[in-house]
């Protein structure tokens, strides 16, 4: 498949770094761009919806309050009751995950991290590339590995909808007689529910989520911005013509 | 008109045009550092509306609760006290409750102060300079003292209903907060029938 | 006038009097704006001054409010800036406007420090000036680096580790300094109190009084101008100079549209990339603290980097720590080293334009080089630098006494 390919080359070199090293160096590893819409408000419902079906059990967004997500994502209250606060029962509370932190602590080794800025410590495309990167390991007491972050301890909690694959990984002996593996690709093991093509929206759709609640406020202040640069330009006209008023008799 | 005066009119025009803007941006740009000062979305969370049970309070009982970090009293008066009230009115400042009527919520603007006329909502906040009063029910009609709130900062007197007595520095009635029953038997203090 | 405008003009007259009186109020303004002259030839690198103290007004009332809501304890701090980010009614602006205030307020500042370089404005009689200036700059760089421990993330972590280790170098007292930089023997909630107190009190107190100094220092001499002339040489029978105008309303006219445009480079940040792609804020930072992972790659936010490249380019603690010192320390010595009879760049030989031309090619490079991973090639490309960077300063008497001079003018250049 062309997609499966164009993962396998763009996350070739991903694969050889150790874990979450790409994204840190300064981009040097070239994910496969997440190509979120920001501003696509649909999308964002439905990331919400998919994060507090299949994230919120065990990750929390301890900063990110229910009634900012509806007044930015156009939903009443009673939406965001029904459809998305599952163990909450006020608007202003922030997300806690339904998992205490002990428990989760015990049963995967590591408590699994909050998720309110994931996405901009990380890059989009990092979480993108991560959601689609699980593969099948015996090694791994999860029965997965993933990757863009090797050992990590997270279970493949999407495989209903993506199913299972393998990863593909070749070495290469290096001149001076060190070996590197690259990764070459994925192959699909057992189909999921969805196919390639809507899981990789579904994927899309809540990384645009988690970039939102990453920075709430990106598009008021994008907004905001063009007002107070149109303003700047009217002030710089005048004080230009000021100062040339006032310049006048230098000679 | 001269050239020179042509000059100067269009200088001072635009120096008043470009100060005006100057000072029009200064304000706007106030305008965000001063509504940080507001309270925080943290703050309204934790000044939610809160909730208190009365199934087991006893005629005469009080109880204390936080609203908002404010202290609220929720009395509940018995028949005798109630049956009191409207006695000795003269001695009070603003029986009817009209001189402040911002004081109480229209639903408290009565003779009882109170939705129900058994349940007391008031703040516990001295109307003078804030002191919490601290409650005295025995009656002692020598001292011509029918039960209330006694404020130990500056003597101020309250009756049961927290109307505030004349001559204490405190000018007016305890304040009512916003409250509603949810159930016969539990309020919500800090919202209005009216917000939902 | 009328009657009643005279007895209304009065009392003012009178108000002012009766402060001019008891306070120098109209002769501080006369001296230092209405009747301060400068030369009517200044172009826009003239301009960065003003722009730092714009900077750090934006910088004392966003720092002011953004305290109202900070809290300065390992266990809170992280969370009590996303408090800002998130709860606080527009506080996302004050967080960006002072984020991006830091690094503005460097870029301004290294291209004012750029503007003396290329006029020769630290020369004599300057050299004081010059001196107050570099003492602001090192407070600048205190300023920032205490700051940045503030958000408690991994980078502001491991960061303040980094530098506060650099000084475990020194011999002898090297360990014993460490500690008492940091309070603690690792940086922790204590380490981060007291940078709180250094960034809020001490260091803004210490960079307003140098700034005063600084002013009242350079009108004392006059400013210096592009054509390096000083124009207290050329005066009217009136005792003005023939080639100054008054600071207002000549240069307060002409600096307001520098501000403005600089607002608007300001905003922009601001509104649209206020990250500005991981340099201004780094992604890394947006992690809390964590004292037992450091992230695969650190490096100082950019402002520091070409200080940092040379210390890296050094394979030995102390001599890292040495050169590193020497890079930051050398400018104070411009004003010495530099032997050029001419100070304005207009009027030097090719020697002085072509080393200035390499010192800015190896400043910004040296800045490159310290975001980058420390490879092989990029540690040998950071010596050749280094060695390019010391060579500047050191090399100046030299080239600077032998390099050929254009005849400087009597009066400035003006082009009306």
């Amino acid at each position: 498949m062309v997609n499966l390919k164009r993962i396998a080359s763009v996350l070739a070199l991903g694969a050889c770094l150790v874990a979450s090293q790409g994204y840190a160096a300064g981009g040097a590893t070239h994910f496969e761009p997440a190509e979120l819409e920001p501003g696509n408000v649909a999308s964002l419902q439905r990331g919400a919806r998919n994060f507090m079906n299949y994230c919120a059990g065990c990750h929390s967004a301890q900063y990110v309050r229910y009634n900012t997500i509806g007044k930015d994502l156009d939903l009443s209250e009673e939406q965001l009751i029904d459809n998305l606060m599952f163990n909450a029962e006020k608007t202003f509370e922030t997300i806690q995950a339904s998992m205490p932190a002990e428990d989760a602590k015990r049963w995967y080794g590591k408590a699994p991290p909050d998720l309110s800025l994931m996405a901009r410590a990380k890059g989009a495309d990092y979480v993108y590339n991560f959601l689609k990167g699980f593969y099948v390991s015996e090694d791994s007491p999860t029965g997965v590995n993933n990757v863009v972050l090797q050992g990590t301890s997270m279970p493949h909690v999407l495989w209903e909808l993506q199913g299972y694959q393998t990863a593909h990984f070749e070495d290469h002996e290096n001149k001076d007689g060190s070996v590197t593996t690259t990764f070459e690709g994925f192959e699909l093991l057992s189909a999921g529910s969805m196919d390639a093509e809507d899981y990789d929206d579904f994927v899309r759709d809540t990384v645009n989520f988690l970039a939102y609640i990453a920075e709430p406020v990106r598009s008021d202040r994008r907004k905001l911005g063009v007002w107070v640069l149109m303003f700047l330009i009217f002030f710089f006209i005048l004080a230009t013509q000021l100062k040339k008023a006032i310049w006048k008799d230098v000679t | 008109m001269t050239e020179d005066d042509l000059d100067r009119n269009r200088r001072h025009f635009l120096t008043v045009a470009t100060v005006t803007t100057g000072v029009i941006g200064a304000g706007l740009v106030a305008i965000p550092f001063i509504s940080s000062l507001k309270p925080s979305a943290r703050a309204q969370a934790l000044g939610a509306p809160v909730e208190v049970p009365l199934g087991s309070m006893q005629p005469g009982e009080m109880v204390r609760v936080l609203w908002r970090g404010k202290l609220v009293f929720v009395l509940r008066r018995t028949e005798d006290m109630l049956a009191k009230l409207p006695e000795g009115l003269d001695n009070l400042r603003d029986p009817d409750s009209t001189e402040f009527a911002d004081h109480q919520p229209d639903y408290a603007a009565n003779d009882t102060r109170s939705v129900k006329p058994e349940y007391l909502i008031v703040e516990g906040s001295c109307t003078h300079l804030g002191c919490a009063p601290l409650e005295d029910f025995e009656v002692r009609p020598a001292e011509g003292w029918g039960g209330g709130f006694f404020c130990p900062c500056h003597g101020s007197k309250f009756d049961l209903a927290g109307r505030v007595y004349k001559g204490v520095p405190a000018p007016s009635n305890l304040r009512v907060p916003p409250h509603r029953f949810v159930r016969d038997d539990l309020i919500l203090i800090g919202q209005d029938t009216g917000a939902a | 006038m009328s009657r009643i405008e005279a007895e209304v003009g009065k009392p003012q007259g009178g108000f002012i009097k009766w402060i001019d009186d008891r306070f120098p109020l109209t002769s501080t303004l006369k001296y230092h704006v209405t009747e301060y002259y400068a030369s009517k030839n200044f172009n826009w690198w003239y301009v960065f001054g003003v722009l730092a103290m714009v900077v750090l007004v934006i910088q004392l009332v966003t720092g002011i409010f953004l305290t109202m809501n900070y809290k300065p304890a390992a266990a809170d701090a992280f969370a009590s800036v996303e408090y800002i980010m998130r709860d606080v009614e527009w506080g996302w602006l004050i967080r960006y406007m002072h984020s991006t205030g830091a690094s503005f307020f460097f870029i301004v500042v290294y291209l004012h420090m750029f503007r003396a370089m290329l006029y020769g404005s630290y020369k004599k009689p300057r050299e004081l000036i010059w001196l107050i200036g570099m003492l602001i700059f090192f407070v600048l760089m205190a300023e920032g680096f205490a700051g940045y421990l503030l958000p408690w993330g991994q980078m502001s972590y491991w960061g303040a580790q980094v530098i506060i280790s650099l000084f475990g170098a020194i011999p002898v007292v090297g360990d014993a300094l460490v500690e008492l930089i940091r309070g603690d023997y690792s940086i922790s909630d204590i380490t981060l109190n007291r940078f709180f107190a250094l960034h809020v009190i001490v260091l803004p107190l210490a960079l307003i009084g140098l700034i005063f100094v600084h002013i009242v220092a350079l009108h004392e001499v006059g400013s210096n101008n592009p054509d390096g002339i000083e124009i207290k040489k050329n005066k009217g029978p009136d005792g003005v100079p023939l080639d100054g105008v008054p600071f207002h309303p000549h240069h307060t006219s002409k600096d307001l549209v520098g501000i403005i445009v600089f607002l608007m480079i300001f905003s922009a940040v601001v509104f649209f990339a206020p990250d500005m792609g991981g340099l201004f804020l780094e992604h890394a930072n947006f992690e809390p603290a964590n004292m037992t992972a450091t992230p695969e790659h650190i490096a100082p936010v950019w402002y520091y980097t070409p200080y940092y490249a040379i210390l890296r380019a050094v394979p030995d603690k102390l001599w890292g720590f040495i050169l590193f010192a020497m890079a930051v320390v050398l400018p104070v010595f411009l004003p010495w080293l530099d032997r050029c009879r001419v100070r304005s760049i207009r009027y030097r030989g090719w020697m002085y334009k072509t080393a200035l031309s390499v010192f800015v090619v190896t400043f910004i490079t040296l800045g490159w080089l310290g975001l980058q991973a420390a490879t092989p090639t990029y540690v040998l490309l950071a010596r050749v630098f280094s060695v390019l960077y010391f060579a500047f300063f050191l090399l100046m008497p030299f080239y600077t006494a032998m390099d050929k001079t254009k005849p400087v003018p009597d009066r400035v250049v003006y082009h009306g």
